[in-house]
Parts: structure tokens; sequence; C-alpha cells
């Protein structure tokens, strides 16, 4: 179904301009001395999609590892333990770190964000690119990591196996602490953004609601992440100096390492999905062409996410050693977290009923989103109870669980987003038809792999086992073909993206029809964004005085 | 700037607040030292007032020197937010670490009385004297 | 960004006919006062991060010390209260000092702003130089962090609870003295712009800001020095 757009545009047609942000200095200096918010937001885009591509690789060969017991690919045994220890740990370290904490916060946040505000740039256009430097100086010290003994602890870098083992745990961890403050100083810019720089007539609760889930990410990177960096650093010391405080032989404390950690952690994973669900609340009513039902409900839901996300770290932990009665106060309060999830939900498919539906790619994400978050979300609170967690905790099932939402939340609404403002950032349309193709395998490759797993799970496979029993062969060896059919899914998205640059054909303003202001803008949009300071003047989600025409 | 509200205060009466200020925390400050050589009861109880007169020096300090009670509030939030969580992740800890080790089997037997005397195999070892808590 | 004082780039910013904004003024805001309040805020999120960084080793150090009352009472006689206080007190009167710079760059007093900056400066120095004297102690002692602990007389023999107390003893005030001496550059850097004439009523933004890093460093040790050196 191709796409030929004649007068979509909100603003009407009006001629593109010659000079925009993508033309208008040349060279590889100018880039890397950008402060455009734009700029850095595609270098970002950019490097993230690596760091994805090296985590896939990694999972790729964890899944392959396990497609049968005896580890043998055509006869031959090809991967040791130890090697397959460093896999899933290289997995999850650069999948954490150096994919899905900045990605969307980072790359689609930062170019639409201070366009959605009416503002010029962020608050700190300086801090923004120094926040890249600082991914780029954790990625090189991760890359050398691999490059020097890698680390086999898991990402979750448990003590005391972390501080005494061999390996290159010292730069791993290093890694994180810079990536660390990369995230703190995106999440400091965003807020400070979004308190002080909107456009006049704009109030809070006029706001797009992207704008509420980047600013509740926002919150958790700036409270959050300077616990990660803390605990890392005693980790580190710990390692050279025995300090004697995560390891029980000399006197510390394992569990101590996992509070500090999940502190962090915890909230960590809702600056992963918090984003994911913002992008979904832009795309619902765009593709619906109704406005968001229930749009204070949703902003506070991001709000309350975030602050609710800090009180119930100690569910990664119940059968680590906490005292019964901290589990019983961490179940309790992991079942209130689900609440606001569940209120998005919702809202979201209120706004879907009798909507005027279109199916576009990033309808299609949305979709996905919708059931494949779903299942994740609510396999979550198989693990707050407590009773059914220690069943399940630290097997496959757990592995589903958080996949479902990191990959069927995140990533897929980050491809979602890609998509929907891929126009806008590069100015091009992509080929509907492979990008619905690629979703789909996409889609089916996922459920492929981990809804698999989810049976592995129940039936008692642990996880990060290299070794199996031979009765869950058949499911390793399922969910590794899916692992294949997702790969290519991706793949395919990729390239067609990418071609798109080359071939795609020119973007108007306004391809879909969206009320937020970074759609007035020009695609792609010129250096300083807008024209003129750009005046709000309706609600968020104002479908009621649009005509959109499309065909 | 030029509609800061501090700009209401003259120079000279900002600069007694200051030294005002100042005196103050010299005041807290040889309290408190004064307070740790005098014993009240538990070791508890003096961390508690220790960490109390801190919270009042820190207060003045953040109020004052750092300006908060004339600026906007959005500055007050974040400050206070900061204190907040450290403050959930201290409390969270504490709960965990205190109560290990309370609830208790309800299904335990008491331990088989001593028959052999102490030292003879298959004694019941008795609990060691540095069993952490 | 532009410095200059005379308008060159061309229309984007929309000024047209308007007059050319402060040198200071980045293009991206629409006033002084906007820009000043949004630094402002960005640096109090910074100093949000401080306080969870330190309270993080509080929260260990507060564990530890439950773990390990005995021994840490008994590693507490060895801090000597006198350089504490004496720490304390001089970090007190830099924040005052500080303040005071705020307030004299402000008004248009750039001596005396940079007179003010320097006695900071000056104080944070003897900060240094009591630590100093009191690691030196602390080595010859031979009470050091982890492995490197080799302290005799200890009541409780073989206990890791002394080891423990010192690590995290150099690892807070070390952390503080390593946020001491940037805050020592930052400052002198400042005094020696403020020197120059650069701060007045219309901006004095640097200043105050880093005067809000400079207060974080006083208010950490207002709770290291009694945790330290008071309990017992």
């Amino acid at each position: 179904m191709e796409h030929t757009l004649t007068a979509g545009s909100v603003t009407g047609d009006r001629p593109r301009p010659a000079i925009n942000y993508l033309n208008a200095e040349k060279g590889i200096w100018s880039w890397m001395t950008t402060v455009d918010h734009k700029r850095i937001g595609i270098m970002y885009l950019v490097a993230v999609s690596t760091a994805f591509l090296i985590g896939g690789i990694f999972a790729l060969l964890v899944r392959l590892a396990l497609l049968n017991p005896q580890h043998t690919l055509f006869g031959k045994v090809w991967v040791t333990a130890e090697a397959y220890n460093r896999f899933f740990t290289l997995h999850g370290a650069v999948m954490v770190f150096l994919f899905i904490i900045p990605s969307v916060p980072a790359s689609l946040a930062n170019f639409v964000l201070p366009m959605m505000l009416g503002a010029k740039d962020v608050a700190f256009p300086r801090i923004n690119l120094m926040s890249f430097y600082l991914w780029c100086g954790g990625a090189v010290l991760a890359i050398s990591s691999m490059i020097l003994g890698a680390v086999d602890t898991g990402w979750t870098f448990y003590t005391p196996y972390s501080t005494t083992t061999d390996g290159a745990v010292g730069l791993m961890t290093m890694a994180a602490f810079i990536l660390g403050f990369s995230s703190i100083f995106t999440g400091l810019n965003f807020i400070a953004t979004v308190h002080k720089l909107r456009a006049p007539g704009m109030g809070w609760f006029d706001m797009p609601l992207f704008v509420w889930g980047i600013y509740a990410t926002a919150i958790i990177q700036i409270l959050a992440t300077p616990v990660l960096a803390i605990t890392l650093v005693l980790l580190l010391i710990e390692r050279v100096f025995q300090i004697g405080i995560f390891d029980s032989r000399i006197g510390g404390d394992p569990v101590l390492f996992q509070h500090f950690f999940w502190f962090y952690s915890h909230p960590a994973v809702y600056i992963m999905i918090v984003p994911g669900m913002a992008i979904i609340s832009e795309m619902i009513p765009t593709f619906c062409r109704k406005t968001m039902f229930g749009y204070r409900a949703i902003a506070y839901s991001s709000v309350s996410l975030a602050l609710l996300s800090f009180i119930v770290w100690g569910h990664h932990m119940f059968v680590a050693g906490e005292s019964d009665l901290a589990n019983v106060i961490f179940s309790a309060l992991t079942f209130l977290v689900a609440i606001p999830s569940g209120v998005k939900m919702f809202n979201w498919l209120s706004t879907m009923y009798k909507g005027n539906i279109s199916f576009e790619t990033p309808m299609l994400y949305v979709l996905s989103f919708l059931f494949l978050f779903a299942i994740g979300g609510l396999t979550g609170l198989f693990f707050s109870t407590l009773s059914v967690d220690i069943h399940l905790t630290d097997t496959y099932f757990v592995v589903a669980h958080f996949h479902y939402v990191m990959m069927g939340g995140t990533v897929i609404a980050f491809l979602g987003g890609i998509h929907y403002w891929w126009p806008k950032m590069t100015g091009r349309m992509y080929k509907e038809s492979w990008s619905q193709i690629g979703c789909l395998l996409v889609f089916i490759g996922f459920n492929m792999t981990f809804g698999s797993q989810f049976i592995m799970g129940g039936q008692g496979m642990p996880r990060r086992y290299f070794n199996y029993l031979d009765q869950f062969q058949p499911i390793h060896a399922f969910s590794t073909y899916g692992s294949w059919v997702l790969g290519a899914g991706l793949f395919l998205t990729a390239i067609n993206l990418l071609a798109s640059l080359k071939m795609g054909e020119l973007a108007p303003d306004n391809p879909w029809g969206g009320t937020t202001l970074e759609w007035q803008s020009s695609s792609p949009p010129i250096t300083h964004n807008f024209d003129e300071q750009p005046v709000l003047e309706h609600e968020p989600y104002d479908y009621r005085h649009r005509t959109v025409t499309h065909v | 700037m030029s509609t800061h509200t501090e700009h209401a205060q003259d120079p000279q009466k900002e600069a007694r607040t200051y030294i005002l200020t100042l005196v103050t925390l010299l005041i807290l400050t040889a309290i408190t030292v004064g307070a740790s050589y005098i014993h009240f009861g538990s070791g508890a109880a003096n961390v508690v007032i220790a960490l109390t007169i801190a919270t009042i020096k820190a207060i003045v300090v953040a109020l004052f020197f750092m300006h908060l009670l004339h600026d906007k509030p959005v500055n007050a939030i974040i400050a206070v937010t900061g204190f907040l969580f450290l403050g959930i992740f201290l409390m969270f800890d504490f709960i965990d670490v205190g109560s290990r080790g309370n609830l208790q089997p309800t299904n335990l037997h008491p331990p088989p009385a001593v028959a052999a005397p102490a030292g003879a195999p298959g004694a019941p070892a008795a609990p060691a004297a540095e069993k952490k808590e | 960004m532009s410095t200059s004082t005379v308008d060159v780039h061309p229309d984007p910013h929309g000024h047209g006919g308007e007059h050319a904004h402060d040198p200071h003024q980045q293009h991206h805001f629409t006033t002084m006062e906007q820009q000043f309040d949004t630094s402002k805020i960005g640096m109090w999120l910074f100093l949000a991060t401080e306080v969870l960084t330190f309270g993080g080793l509080f929260a260990g150090f507060g564990l530890m010390q439950n773990q390990y009352p005995r021994e840490f009472v008994e590693a507490h006689e060895q801090l000597q209260r006198l350089p504490g206080a004496a720490n304390t007190v001089v970090l007190l009167v830099s924040s005052f000092t500080m303040v005071m710079a705020v307030l004299a760059a402000r008004t248009n007093q750039a001596a005396k702003t940079a007179r003010y900056l320097w006695l900071t400066v000056g104080c944070a120095g003897i900060f240094m130089c009591i630590k100093a004297y009191e690691y030196t102690h602390k080595f010859e002692e031979g009470l050091l962090p982890g492995i490197f602990y080799h302290h005799h007389g200890d009541l409780i023999a073989g206990s890791h609870g002394y080891a423990t107390f010192f690590s995290f003893y150099f690892m807070m005030t070390g952390l503080h003295g390593l946020h001491v001496l940037i805050g020592m550059g930052l400052l002198s850097w400042l005094a020696i712009r403020a020197k120059r004439g650069e701060f007045s009523d219309k901006y004095y933004t640097p200043v105050d800001l880093i005067g809000l890093f400079w207060h974080l460093v006083d208010l950490v040790w207002i709770y290291l020095f009694p945790l330290y050196y008071l309990i017992s």
C-alpha cells in the first residue's frame, strides 16, 4: 500500500526550504561540535542502533549456543561454558547500558521534545553534546572490556563473584559508570527544558503526552542513576582493596550489593518503558484521529509510575536472603506499581474505541505494543506474588517477562517512533509495504523466541544455564529459530529505513496529520526549528478542528 | 535577573543575615560537639541527636546561604526530593537488615537437650560467639 | 552561540528590528532572567544527584555500622575531634565567604568579589592541610582501607569491622576532598574572572551556581563530621 499524500499537511503546502539542519553546515567537524539538539539526536540514533546491533549479535550467539544441549553446530562443539557466560553477560550489559537506557530519550526525545514545546533547543545544548561524548566514552570502555577478557558475571554483577572473578570487570564497571553520567545529564537537560522553555500559551497540561513521559523518565534518571554510580565505585574498590562491604568472606553482605544495585536498576526499567509508553501516547491520537481519552490520567500516571518505581526494588531479591518483612512490604508495593500502567492501557484502548483508525506502520507497532506489553506487564505481577516468585524466579519465565516488556514494549515502541518521526527527521518516506512486512516478521519472531520461554520457565528451566535437560531441547530450538525470524525482521526494517534516505520520496511537513508542534516545521526542519516562535492556540490532540485528508 | 526578589533586600541587610547565619551555624557546631560528650542513654540516642543537629545546620545552610528561602519553589522541591529518595533507600535497607531472622517457622522444634558432654562428637554445637545478626 | 555584542547572524532568530541581546544570552532563551532561572534549576538537579551519590555512601556506612557496632565505636576513637571540628568551622566560614562573594558580584563590586572568592579558596586550602595532617596520622598508625589495614591493639582481634570502617572513612573523606579540590579550581577561575570585571548585576550566574556547589560540599561535611567523629 503506497503512500500518496496530497494536501495532508495541517499547515498547508509550503515550499520546502533549501537549507535545513542536515545541510546547513557541512563536514564532520560541524557534526562533532554541534549543539543542535536535532543533530545530537541523529548521532545518538546511529550510536544506539549500533549498540543494538552488537547486543543483538550476542543474543543470537546465546540462542545459537542453546540450540542443543551438546552445543554443537553441524556436529562440532563450537562454544564453551565460559564463552557462553560472556555472551549472555555482554548481551545484557550492552543492551541495558548502551542501548535501551539512552534509546528513546537521547535519540527521539532529543530531536522531537524541544520542537513539541515550540523551543529552539534544549535548556543546555553544550551539556547535551557532552552527554553524547560521555556515551561514546562509555562505549569505548565497554568494547575494551570485551576485547580484554570480557565479563562473565551476568549484567547484574552480583557479588561476591563479580568482586573476585577474572576478566575485565573493572573496565565494564567504569563503562557503566560513565554511561550513567551520560544518562543523568540527558535527564537534567529535559527537566530544565520542560520547566522553562515551553512556548507561550503552553501550560503544563497543554503539553504533548510524549513530553510528560520524557519528563517523568528524567526524574528517574536524576534520582536513581547516582546510586548506580556509587554502587559501581564500591564494586570496583571492593575488587581492588577488598574493603569487605559486599563479600561475606571478608565481612561484607552480598545482599547489600543487591540493595544498592536494584535501587537503581528497578527504576531503570521504568527509564526504559516510560518513554516507550510516551511514544504510544503520541501515535494513538494521530492514527485514530481522536483526542486522547484521559489526558490528565496519562500525565499523572507517568509521573506516579516514576515515583512509585523507587519503592519496589526488593522484588528482585525475594529469594536472595532479604528478610520476610521486607519481602512482604515489597510484594505489596509492587502490586501498587502495576496500577498506573493499567491506567494507561485503558486510556489508550478507550482512545482507539470509535476512532478513525488507519493502519500505517507506526500504528501496527502500536498494536504490537499493546498486545506484547500487556503480556509482559501481567507476567510481572506473577513475580510480585511471593509464593509464585519462589518457583519462577531465575527461570526462563523471568527472562520471557522482561523481554516482553523491554523488547515487546520499549523496542517495539522505539521502532514505531522511528517510523513515525522518520519523515520529520530525514525528509524522506520509507516504503510502507516493506516496513509492514518488517513489523510482521518482528512480531512473529519475537513471540516465537520469547513466548516459548514462558513455557520453558514454567517447566523449571533455569536462566543463564549452559547445560540443560534433554526435555527442554525442542523448546530451546524453537526459541532459537524464532530469534532468526526476529533478526530477519529487524534487518529488513533497518535496510528499508536506510534505503529511504536515498530512494524514498520526499516527505511533506505533516504526513500523518499530527497536531503537535513538531509537525508545523518543515521536513526536515531548519536549524532553528521554526521560522517564528510558535504560539499554542489549541488543546493537545485537538482533532475536532482539523480536517486531514489522507489517500 | 533584575527582578530577583533578593534585590528587594538592601545589601547591608543581606550581609547581616549571612553573618547571623554563620554565627548560628558555629553555635550549632559547638552544641553538637558538646552533646557528643554527654551520654544520652543508648548509643542510638546520640546518633539521633547528632543527626538532628546536623539536619538543622543543613536546613539553615540551604535556606540562607543557598537562598532557598527567597528562591522559586521549584529549586526547593528538587532539593527536598533528593533527600526524600535517599531516605527511602535508607529506610527500606534498614527494614531489611533489621528484621532478618525475626520470623521463626511455626513448626520449629526446640533444640534437643544436651545429653553428651560438650566437645563429644554428635553433641549440638553452641552458637558461635561472633554470629552476626 | 555568539558572544559578540553586535548581532551579525541572519534573521532566523527573529531579531529583526529588536535590540541586540546581552552578550551572555544564549539564542534559545528569550530573556536573561529565563536563562538564569533555567541554569539554577540545572545546578539544583545536579546537586540532587550529588546528594544521592554521597547518600549512597552514607547508607553503606550506616549499614556497616549496624553490622559491626563495637568495632565501629572503637574505630571512631581513632579520629581526633579537634581537627574534625576545626575543619567544620573552616568550611562554614568558607560558605560564608562564598555567599558574600555572590552578594558582591550582584552589587557590582568586582574587587570585593575576587577577594571573597580567594578567601573561600584559602579556607578550602586550610581544610585540605588539616585533612593531610589527619591522613598522615592514619597512615602511620596503619589505619588503612581494606587489605592494607595493619593496626595493632584492636579489641576484637581478627574482625573485619575495623578495616571496613577505615575503608569508608577514606572513601567518603576522599570523595569529599576531591570535591573540595575541584571546588578550589573552579573558585580560583571565578576569582580571576571577577577581577577582570566579568560579573555584574546583569550577569553573575557562574558565581551563584558554583556557590551552590560549594555549599553542597559544606553540607556533606556537616553530616560527615558527626557521623565519623562524634559517635561514641
